[in-house]
């Protein structure tokens, strides 16, 4: 594998916890690696999962949702929902020949700026080591 | 759809933010890149954008180059958004044909390479390019605003909030937890740096809250429930039993002499335990209401039912004392809530090495606060728990904060309010006073001078943070005292400090239910467990949370001028949105494209607000635009594509998702 690979990931975070948290690394000033794409939805429960399934279409080597804590969603309870998609979602994955690995559902408060660091440099470390997502997908078909 | 709005004609804007964006974003080659994107007309970059002369910029071209779509790349939607939809109003265009890239705080700020930081603002400029064609012109729904206020706690902040709003003409409920408004200020003795009496300046204003004609007051009373929307909140307060009735008591307290414990037994709260009340008792004379309380804990009556009852004898035919009184729930209808649930001091114990809890003769910040006030247990005689006036006395700063190991946030008062105790023990006792101090923080109108006063008033400061507090003495000056175990970092050498009290002044953290409160009113916390504002300069008072504002040392520590001025900006926030009357909403409603719903019911069970019906005689789904707030889950739970998300529309997330990974 060529040494600058640089996995993309797009992620869709919730607007009111991670897309916050990621604005606060931002006045914080942390750093992390480039490879992420955001893309802003209300509520992580709003993510459908054609979203995703459109994303490793296209050649997103991962996918990234983030939302409220359980307990925390801004909207009650959507956080909950987007969880029992992202269930059944990952199992769809690992049948079409996704690895787990690529496709990840966190959540990270609006206080939690280091966190998206966190979790973005930990993904773009597995993706690398992974591999970009076409070529699995090749091997697999 | 871009087909029904002709041509799509896009202006791409970029901005530098001084060198916020432009020091790592290579905007020239963003801005030449922009303009030969598909339906891309314009392509500017310029120093900062949100200026007056930027916003022309748009507004100028949208005139003279006929654009349609606007699409800004610079810092966050949370910030900027309303500013360039502004900007796309005044300019003629509806202002939801804009798209804003967020480039400073998710890519310049977050990243040191250059050239990945720009191939990232491409894929974000290119994604909201293509999603900003999908965009359509929408209306902005108006929602009435009720002119009620609702204010939680009763501490200075919530008072001065309450007062402010109930002036104003508004009406005002203000729910307190504790059997008195006041808070922690009611237990002060004198405050810094002027030195006057708390009580003198609090209770003439716990006294308007009372006599006020625009306000309810509910003491001893939580807020159980909320639900509703800016301007529309439904509040459920549960009042607890005081088994005294307020409407019958004349506040004589002759129940308190006539209760059947002769001597007060049980620790009095509001003295820190320094005293004793009994079963039934008034926290202090000042309390607002003047409405005594019995406390079921330690009431013989509520423990084995075997009292004589004397208090309700002495009460006679005023029949306020009602053993059987129930939790009351009251039901109101406000438009804006202002939160001022205030602060808890760090738990002393929890830094067991100096010895709280464990000698006697050390004490914390607040419980000096009584002992020095001249209606506290000793009527301002500052006596030791060993008996006897204390010869020397040592304050021991940033207990439980500054401290990776408790808390780590600066709690701002501490160095000012041991300056006062310093002056006050020196004052009360002639005692010699020493500081220990990590730095002395004084910024503030008036501080820094009475540091300097205190300093003429030779009370001691030494520099350094200290080990321990220790009974065990090394020579025959320490028998029988406390000695204090510190480096002086300034002198260099490790002291031992022979003192009879040690004062720890102790830091100010959320309280213990901030949690819990913050689930309730649907608002965000800070890591340290603070209430979130909305922006930490622009928007102090405001939550994400729209009518909800924030007071006081909820949010964070501060002193009383600060909280007097925050509650005024939170009451004035309030105040603005109630006069205006109604409130704009932001039109990501969902909608059912009726003739495609197959009528599965699947997005009902999914809407929290129950926002959507099921329409029997046409066998679909319909969705009451007032009650949805647009999270979008009944649209990505529809199978069949049917339910629809103004501004977060499918083929608008699609667009940005193949922007993104266009040339991947």
């Amino acid at each position: 594998m060529p040494e600058e690979y640089e996995p993309k990931i797009v992620a869709f975070f919730c607007n009111w916890c991670t897309y916050l948290a990621a604005d606060l690394a931002g006045t914080s000033r942390i750093k992390y690696a480039p490879s992420t794409r955001v893309i802003r939805v209300m509520c992580s429960g709003r993510v459908d999962p054609q979203f995703v399934l459109d994303a490793f279409a296209k050649g997103a080597d991962g996918v990234l949702i983030g939302g409220c804590h359980p307990g925390d969603c801004h909207y009650q309870e959507g956080n909950y929902k987007a969880l029992r998609r992202f269930r059944l979602l990952q199992r769809l994955l690992c049948q079409m020949g996704i690895e787990e690995e690529r496709v990840r559902l966190e959540w990270i408060s609006a206080a939690e700026g280091d966190r998206v660091r966190a979790v973005i440099d930990e993904m773009t470390a597995q993706l690398k080591s992974l591999g970009p997502a076409r070529r699995s997908h090749a091997e697999a078909a | 759809m871009s087909e029904s709005n002709g041509t799509v004609r896009i202006g791409v804007y970029v901005c530098h933010c001084g060198t916020n964006i432009a020091g790592i974003v290579d905007v020239k080659a963003l801005t030449h890149y922009a303009a030969g994107l598909p339906n891309v007309a314009v392509s500017r970059d310029y120093k900062y954008m949100c200026s007056d002369p930027g916003q022309d910029l748009i507004r100028q071209d949208i005139r003279d180059q006929h654009l349609n779509r606007i699409v800004v790349a610079s810092c966050s939607p949370h910030l900027h958004e309303a500013t360039f939809r502004n900007a796309t109003r005044a300019g003629g265009l509806n202002p939801f044909f804009v798209q804003m890239v967020n480039i400073r705080e998710h890519d310049s700020w977050v990243h040191t390479n250059h050239a990945e930081a720009t191939l990232k603002a491409l894929d974000m400029v290119r994604a909201a390019v293509r999603r900003v064609a999908h965009h359509e012109a929408l209306e902005k729904a108006r929602v009435s605003i009720r002119p009620e206020a609702l204010v939680v706690g009763g501490g200075i902040a919530g008072i001065h909030a309450a007062l402010t709003m109930a002036n104003a003409g508004k009406h005002v409920y203000l729910v307190e937890r504790e059997p008195t408004i006041g808070g922690h200020m009611a237990q002060f003795d004198k405050t810094f740096p002027t030195l006057d009496c708390s009580a003198c300046i609090l209770t003439p204003k716990m006294s308007a809250v009372k006599n006020h004609p625009n306000i309810t007051l509910w003491t001893y009373s939580d807020v159980t429930a909320i639900e509703g929307y800016v301007g529309n909140y439904n509040v459920t307060i549960t009042r607890r039993p005081r088994y005294v009735r307020e409407d019958l008591c004349v506040g004589c307290l002759e129940c308190l002499e006539g209760c059947v414990y002769k001597q007060a037994k049980v620790p009095d709260e509001f003295n820190m335990g320094l005293s004793k009340r009994r079963p039934i008792y008034i926290p202090f004379p000042q309390a607002v209401p003047q409405t005594p309380v019995i406390d079921p804990e330690t009431c013989i009556q509520f423990k084995s039912g075997k009292c004589k009852k004397t208090c309700i004898e002495v009460c006679g035919d005023r029949h306020a004392i009602d053993l059987y009184m129930e939790p009351r729930t009251e039901h109101i209808e406000v438009g804006t809530v202002v939160l001022a649930t205030g602060f808890q001091t760090y738990d002393a114990r929890r830094s067991p090495y100096y010895g709280y809890g464990t000698y006697p003769n050390v004490y914390t910040a607040l419980e000096i606060e009584r002992l020095v006030n001249a209606s506290g247990p000793t009527g301002g005689e500052v006596v030791l728990r060993t008996g006897g006036h204390p010869k020397s006395v040592g304050i021991i700063h940033c207990v439980g904060s500054r401290d990776e190991n408790t808390n780590r946030w600066c709690s701002r008062v501490c160095c000012m309010y041991s300056l006062k105790l310093a002056h006050l023990l020196k004052e009360h006792t002639g005692a010699e006073v020493f500081n220990f101090y990590i730095d002395m923080r004084t910024p503030g109108k008036g501080f820094e001078e009475f540091y300097q006063k205190l300093l003429s008033e030779r009370v001691h400061f030494i520099r350094g943070r200290v080990a321990e507090v220790t009974d065990a003495s090394l020579h025959s000056s320490e028998e029988g005292r406390l000695v204090i175990r510190v480096e002086d970092t300034l002198a260099g050498f490790v002291r031992r400090i022979p003192v009879d009290m040690v004062v720890l002044a102790t830091g100010l953290e959320p309280r213990a239910d901030a949690q819990e409160v913050r689930r309730l009113f649907n608002i965000t916390c800070s890591n340290e467990g603070f209430f979130l504002e909305r922006h930490p300069k622009l928007a102090p008072v405001q939550t994400f949370t729209d009518g909800i504002f924030l007071a006081g040392c909820c949010q964070g520590p501060k002193d009383i001028p600060d909280t007097v001025a925050q509650a005024g900006a939170a009451a004035a926030e309030a105040l603005a949105l109630m006069d205006a009357g109604c409130v704009e909403t932001e039109p990501n409603t969902a909608y059912v494209m009726e003739e495609a719903c197959c009528g599965c019911k699947t997005c009902i069970s999914v809407c929290p607000y129950h926002a959507i019906s099921f329409v029997d005689e046409k066998q679909v789904s319909a969705i009451n635009p007032v009650l949805c707030k647009g999270c979008g889950t009944c649209v990505a739970a529809c199978p069949s594509a049917t339910i629809r998300q103004h501004l977060f529309e499918d083929e608008q997330i699609f667009a940005e998702i193949e922007g993104i990974l266009e040339y991947a």
